[in-house]
């Protein structure tokens, strides 16, 4: 159920676009409006949620040790892994964000004939990377619509990418890497039971969502049916940039769809599960040192407790302790 | 083995999830995976909320009238209080790949002991409670409404969870579902729901200073006995003290050692260890139990049972604290102890009185473990030892969770067990160091009535350890937890007969060649030493 819903609202969306900015011609709308909105609901929900996440105290330091501890000199400790500088923490959390380093671990666990075997599985890993470095290489490399003269990095990108030479327009191969990254991403979550079983629409709606941004973004650039012009593109995006937007005529439907798309991924963000994008680097098992003894850690909320003294032990059990030779404060 | 059905048949474990949507609360309380409800007494010694007398199998759980509130609140609070919980509730991705890296899923199939989902069990109702868009759309959006049926779930599933952390290692952002375990142990808590083995073990640490309520007397009296053993067996008459003031060093072990058999060997070791070396300790009988239940309660109750360590080293005046062999003994005093009841600076750093190293790795908190000290002593020389006194033992080792995910000891006990025994095999890669599997019964789920589900939830560590038996004939599995020594012995009998438990230190007390000791034809539990007749 979860993926049809999922499904249905992202071509909704499409048709709502088809509808408002193709026949109803609110391309205002849909071209400036929309998109500001959605920019600025994702700053500043961005920014909230990161805030609220970091109002609340880190009251312990629970680090998840995955190799040797710092101990004694003549033991190597693991300085990423079980990290106890700030340097290690550093090195760390950049193995975590920028390689996925803890889902490269990933094995699967399976039972066969009475032995419990662990594989090595590393197709979410690699699905994972590559779906994020593509979307991001996508991302910078629309960076060309946004800017004049195109900033050098963003051209040589650009020509990066499209290094094949294969087609023409020139094909880039991020597009079909990301394509195929989703589209991995969302065949595992419908084969595996488990996954299947646990999924909401919450996760079926980005994978649909961005899915949608970039066979919109294809179709516009290979089939002539569904081409836009570009210059008027760079028009609109220079526009919204410079906060001095226009809307050019005569950029065809898709487009919209294109860009709507795009705007509900932004709003959607700071709402959904997408914040592990910010998440990732608060998470207290990962960016604290393994250096508990060392350093005391402070919790801000840390209160005295009710205990049972001594003296209150020692009150309990008196008589016994003084017949069985132990030595006590007081004499009964 | 009363409820758990034969190994054959556990084995045909289906990981296939039911017709039924997670989503729907209700379990069934299969007999032999949960725990009898704390006791009103155990309760009432605690301070802790709503003693009454219940039973889990009762549709009536006499839950205070305002419960709901309280849970809101409870949750509220916490949210509020840990940044993990909240990251932890909101970041999660459902990518799957922490779900079968639960030893209780791959055990028991049940979906609901995935990590993820186990999590999913509070998100839910985190999300229809505090996030506008599960307010809004409910169901949708992956909300569930707080019922009694939800409570009821809570208990099943978070007391099917050791908090063992493995999950939060393949996580990609680090996720710790026993984080989430521990808050909703609080929560639960907060209205009186709880189970006997922990509350009571909580109850007898805060009256008598151990989980077994051993008093005073009879704590010695335990130990006395020990000593005679080592009389008979080794030959050397030990006088451990007990409360003393003065001593340089306060010794403190997890007291299941004390009383329990395999961990009295442990214990007879470390006192053969002391004497060795003639260390300058005390062991105390009010802070007698190095391990913490308040850990599976809440983290007050961790704290005030807690406080008695650094308590009692100040009143005896010692300079610093030796810890034996424990595994959430450890996760305590390495992550939790010096925040929570420090700073420590009547103490001082610790410095081994007989090679001269300081601990800088334990300068704030000022306790070392005392694989780090044997590591040091054997590293320096100062153990006089005859490992082929351990020849007949082909032992594997057994990382234990809290140690390794939540402290990194790997290489010491590596060390160690191999300068006291020649036989060594390590199980493989991914079920040990940082991957190991739990024993199946941490977190308190070790009383009797959880047998069934230990047997599923061991069964990974189990199956690493038959591995290991069958390839290179292992027949003793060496651990340095207290639970271990009380939970694999079962586990093994039931997968991997003939495979023997022993703590770390019970091997090095079997190497040691003691000052004016007798003839040694036996081991620390009486038994003879297969081929040491004629040698030494
Ligand atoms: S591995 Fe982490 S993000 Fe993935 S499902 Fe498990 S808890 Fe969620
Ligand atoms: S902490 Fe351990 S027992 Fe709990 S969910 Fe994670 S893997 Fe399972």
């Amino acid at each position: 159920m979860a993926v049809w819903y999922s499904l249905l609202l992202v071509l909704g969306m499409s048709l709502f676009v088809y509808l408002g900015a193709g026949l109803l011609g609110l391309q205002a709308i849909f071209g400036i409006v929309i998109p500001y909105a959605a920019i600025l609901v994702f700053l500043i929900g961005f920014t909230m949620r990161v805030l609220g996440w970091a109002k609340s105290p880190v009251p312990f330091r629970i680090p998840t040790t995955a190799g040797q501890q710092k101990s004694l000199d003549w033991i190597k400790p693991s300085k990423i892994d079980s990290p106890y500088t700030t340097w290690g923490v550093v090195g760390r959390m950049a193995m975590e964000v920028l390689l996925f380093r803890s889902l490269f671990r990933n094995t699967k666990a399976e039972i066969t004939e009475g032995k419990l075997a662990y594989g090595s599985n590393k197709w979410l890993w690699l699905g994972g990377i590559l779906f994020h470095y593509t979307f991001l290489t996508i991302v910078i490399r629309h960076l060309r619509f946004f800017t004049e003269p195109v900033p050098y990095f963003v051209q040589v990108l650009d020509n990066i990418d499209g290094m094949l030479q294969i087609g023409s327009p020139v094909i880039y191969q991020t597009d079909v890497i990301l394509v195929a990254a989703l589209l991995f991403l969302l065949i595992r979550r419908l084969v595996s039971p488990q996954l299947r079983y646990l999924s909401l629409p919450a996760d079926y709606f980005p994978l649909f969502l961005i899915l949608g941004i970039a066979l919109s973004g294809i179709m516009m650039r290979y089939f002539a049916i569904f081409k836009v012009d570009l210059m008027s593109v760079k028009v609109l995006a220079m526009g919204l940039a410079t906060f001095n937007p226009t809307v050019p005529e005569g950029i065809g439907v898709m487009f919209y769809i294109h860009l709507f798309f795009f705007s509900m991924l932004l709003a959607y963000f700071p709402f959904s599960k997408l914040m592990h994008l910010g998440g990732v680097f608060l998470s207290p098992t990962r960016n604290l040192p393994n250096d508990s003894r060392m350093v005391r850690h402070v919790n801000p909320w840390n209160a005295p407790v009710k205990v049972h003294t001594y003296e209150h032990y020692e009150d309990d059990f008196r008589e016994k302790m003084i017949e069985a030779d132990l030595p006590v404060e007081k004499q009964a | 083995m009363s409820q758990a059905p034969k190994p054959e048949e556990l084995l045909r474990v289906s990981h296939i999830p039911p017709k039924k949507d997670w989503m729907d609360p209700r379990v069934d309380l299969i007999p032999g995976t949960w725990g009898y409800p704390g006791k009103a007494s155990s309760l009432e010694t605690l301070g802790l909320p709503n003693p009454r007398e219940w039973n889990p199998t009762d549709e009536d759980w006499k839950l205070p009238p305002n419960w709901k509130e309280i849970i809101h609140e409870g949750l509220k609070e916490r949210l509020e209080k840990y940044r993990s919980l909240k990251v932890f509730l909101d970041i999660c991705v459902r990518c799957g790949a922490c779900a079968d890296k639960c030893h209780f899923f791959i055990g028991s199939g049940d979906p609901k002991n995935m990590p993820v989902l186990r999590a999913e069990l509070l998100r839910s109702i985190y999300r229809k409670d505090f996030t506008a868009v599960g307010r809004m759309l409910g169901t949708f959006a992956g909300g569930r409404e707080l019922t009694e049926d939800v409570i009821k779930e809570w208990f099943y599933y978070f007391h099917q969870c050791t908090e063992c952390r493995r999950c939060s290692l393949y996580c990609p952002y680090g996720i710790d579902t026993a984080e989430i375990t521990i808050v909703v142990r609080e929560l639960l808590n907060l209205i009186g729901v709880n189970i006997d083995w922990i509350l009571g073990a909580a109850a007898n640490c805060y009256r008598t200073g151990n989980h077994l309520g051993l008093e005073p007397h009879t704590f010695k009296g335990n130990i006395d006995f020990l000593v005679d053993d080592i009389e008979e067996y080794v030959g050397v008459r030990l006088n451990p003290t007990f409360n003393r003031k003065g001593a340089e060093v306060l010794f403190i072990a997890p007291s299941g050692d004390v009383f329990a058999d395999p961990g009295i060997f442990t214990y007879m070791g470390y006192l053969m260890l002391f004497e060795h070396i003639g260390l300058d300790y005390t062991i105390s009988t009010y802070a007698s139990e190095g391990g913490n239940f308040g850990l599976f309660t809440s983290q007050e109750t961790m704290k005030r049972l807690n406080s008695k360590m650094y308590a009692e080293a100040k009143r005896l005046g010692v300079k610093w604290i030796l810890g034996g062999e424990c595994g959430h003994m450890w996760r305590v005093l390495h992550q939790y102890m010096d925040t929570m009841n420090g700073p420590a600076d009547f103490l001082e750093v610790p410095k081994s009185p007989l090679t001269g190293t300081v601990f800088d790795n334990a300068k704030s908190t000022k306790m070392i473990h005392i694989v780090e000290f044997m590591a040091d002593l054997i590293h320096h020389g100062k153990l006089k030892l005859n490992p082929k006194r351990n020849d007949y033992l082909r032992t594997t080792w057994h990382d234990s969770c809290n140690v390794s995910r939540g402290m990194g000891m790997f290489e010491e006990p590596r060390y160690v067990l191999k300068s006291v025994c020649n036989n060594f095999f390590e199980m493989p890669e991914n079920t040990i160091r940082e991957q190991t599997f739990c024993c199946g019964g941490g977190t308190g789920l070790n009383a009797g009535e959880f047998e069934y589900l230990r047997m599923m939830g061991g069964m990974p560590r189990a199956f690493a350890v038959k591995h290991v038996q069958e390839k290179h004939g292992v027949n003793l599995l060496v651990n340095v937890c207290a639970l271990d020594r009380a939970i694999l012995p079962p586990l093994m009998d039931y997968w991997a007969p003939e495979v023997a438990v022993s703590g770390l230190t019970e091997l090095v007390a079997n190497a040691l060649v003691m000052e004016g000791e007798h003839d040694r034809p036996t081991d620390l539990r009486g038994e003879d030493i297969p081929g040491l007749e004629g040698d030494e």
